[in-house]
């Protein structure tokens, strides 16, 4: 069979810190093709037969667990899923523990989300098979950060040279984390913005500022993020109307920004706090785009991360 | 790899692939319901000469598609191994049309074995050829081609290289001999 290999790939898939351009641009590459296996009647393929992955959740989630096991079993794969509501204080020894018992279940990869950040990292010491990071805490959602880049790279082109705002609760936020490195990585210019006791003290990759017009002024796209309400109790922020009064993307707002720029939000969102009434549903909005197109990443990553890896 | 000889030049591939195409045509009694298929990369320019050809032939252009079988191999889980996922692309409806599927060599089979589940996967077409410029022996699997430019016995430690205008700037078929084989 004739060959064209592409480069290698890292292990895992934890942050972006063992990745470069070359092999993020593939993974953005093959995800184009599987949205064209995504475009079929029969939207299955036998690539990842006899493989296992298992989906680890310690912290509730609903899309990116789904948007995971559908990925892993359009790819053919069988999937296993853990999911549980452990507390905060059952660390350590009883994620290894789970992990161990997992391992003795003949599982070919991980995809694990968990609120303490860092677990990921490991749990790759642990298993010795290719751990995905599907959220740790507040440090990092590597494959959110990709399918956010893809799906501004299918309205934008190139984001060499191209301003992204991300706005919101920056410092509780994995998404902004994850993506200030992979945008910055692909050419952009990384504005962050919120109210300064939800900034943290730096980000890497990404400029910091607590004025909104600043952040969305010729912007090429703008990201809000979702605000945690529980944020409010830990006396972060004042009061939701004030939130709103100074860091809500509205129609209005919008326009400091370049002419039709994408409008993107990981979701779940909370309607008319971070976006404006019925901005989410309006043409500028790739809030939908995103959930579609994240099937097709996750596909691409367990296409990378396993096929050509099995030990 | 050393280079061994040049077994076709250009004025026999273009005649293997006139003859190629007037069977086609003789085979399916015509164009109706006819569509091309090439397999990535070589087939695809050898798939858009064979339409080409028919045109010529018969007044009517037959409709083309690209079919990339990588997620369909079945060696991906052997270590080492991650081939590049390209695009598929078949731009009309596969459901009872007589497909020709176009790869530059046969060997194996393999590909030849993907390439049909790959199809299948897309439509159901009412029949399936095969067509390739070169046979070159050592099936592994019970395939053969409907259509072949030329058989070319060779050895294992051998590799058969075609060549296209369009991805290699000539049209050629080379025998190449592995190294340290």
């Amino acid at each position: 069979m004739s060959q064209s290999a592409v480069p290698s790939f890292p292990r895992h898939l934890l942050d972006f810190s063992d990745w470069n351009r070359g092999q993020v641009e593939s993974i953005l590459e093959t995800a184009q093709m599987m949205q064209e296996v995504l475009a079929r009647p029969v939207k299955k393929v036998p690539a990842l037969t006899g493989f296992t992955v298992a989906t680890v959740f310690f912290e509730p989630s609903t899309r990116t667990r789904l948007s995971f096991e559908l990925a892993a079993r359009r790819m053919s794969a069988d999937v296993l899923s853990f999911a549980t509501a452990t507390s905060s204080t059952t660390k350590g020894e009883t994620y290894r523990d789970t992990l161990r018992t997992l391992e003795q279940m003949g599982i070919d990869a991980y995809v694990i989300r968990v609120d303490a950040a860092g677990v990921c990292h490991q749990a790759y010491g642990w298993l010795h098979k290719p751990v995905i990071n599907a959220g740790d805490g507040w440090r990092a959602h590597p494959t959110q950060a990709l399918l956010d880049a893809f799906t501004l790279r299918e309205r934008l082109g190139s984001l060499e040279g191209k301003k992204i705002a991300i706005v919101g609760d920056i410092l509780h936020s994995r998404v902004a984390r994850s993506n200030a490195e992979l945008l910055t990585m692909l050419g952009a210019q990384v504005v962050a913005c919120g109210p300064a006791t939800l900034l943290p003290g730096s980000l890497p990759g990404a400029t910091l500022t607590t004025s909104l017009k600043e952040a969305l002024l010729e912007a090429d796209a703008v990201m809000a993020l979702r605000l945690q309400k529980e944020r409010m109790d830990k006396g972060l922020l004042p009061s939701l109307p004030e939130y709103i009064a100074a860091y809500q993307i509205t129609q209005e707002r919008l326009a400091w920004a370049r002419p039709l720029a994408p409008l993107l939000h990981p979701g779940p969102m909370n309607r008319d706090v971070e976006l404006e009434g019925t901005l989410a549903d309006s043409p500028q909005s790739l809030v939908e785009r995103q959930v579609a197109n994240g099937q097709a990443i996750r596909m691409a990553v367990l296409y990378h991360l396993l096929v050509g890896k099995r030990s | 790899m050393k280079f061994k000889s040049r077994l076709l030049g250009d004025d026999e591939v273009r005649r293997a692939l006139t003859r190629i195409a007037h069977e086609v045509v003789e085979k399916n009694k015509g164009t109706e319901g006819l569509c091309f298929v090439g397999i990535h990369t070589r087939g695809i320019s050898l798939a858009k000469r064979l339409v080409d050809l028919v045109e010529k032939f018969e007044g009517k252009q037959a409709p083309m598609g690209i079919l990339d079988i990588t997620l369909y191999r079945d060696d991906l889980s052997e270590i080492g191994l991650q081939p590049r996922v390209r695009e598929t692309r078949i731009p009309f409806d596969l459901n009872g049309k007589a497909v020709v599927l176009v790869d530059d060599v046969l060997y194996t089979g393999r590909t030849a074995r993907a390439a049909l589940d790959a199809l299948i996967d897309l439509g159901r077409p009412s029949r399936i050829y095969l067509a390739v410029l070169v046979d070159r022996g050592h099936r592994e699997l019970p395939i053969r081609a409907d259509f072949v430019g030329k058989n070319l016995p060779t050895s294992k430690s051998e590799v058969v290289k075609v060549k296209t205008l369009e991805d290699d700037g000539e049209d050629a078929v080379e025998l190449w001999e592995l190294e340290g084989a």
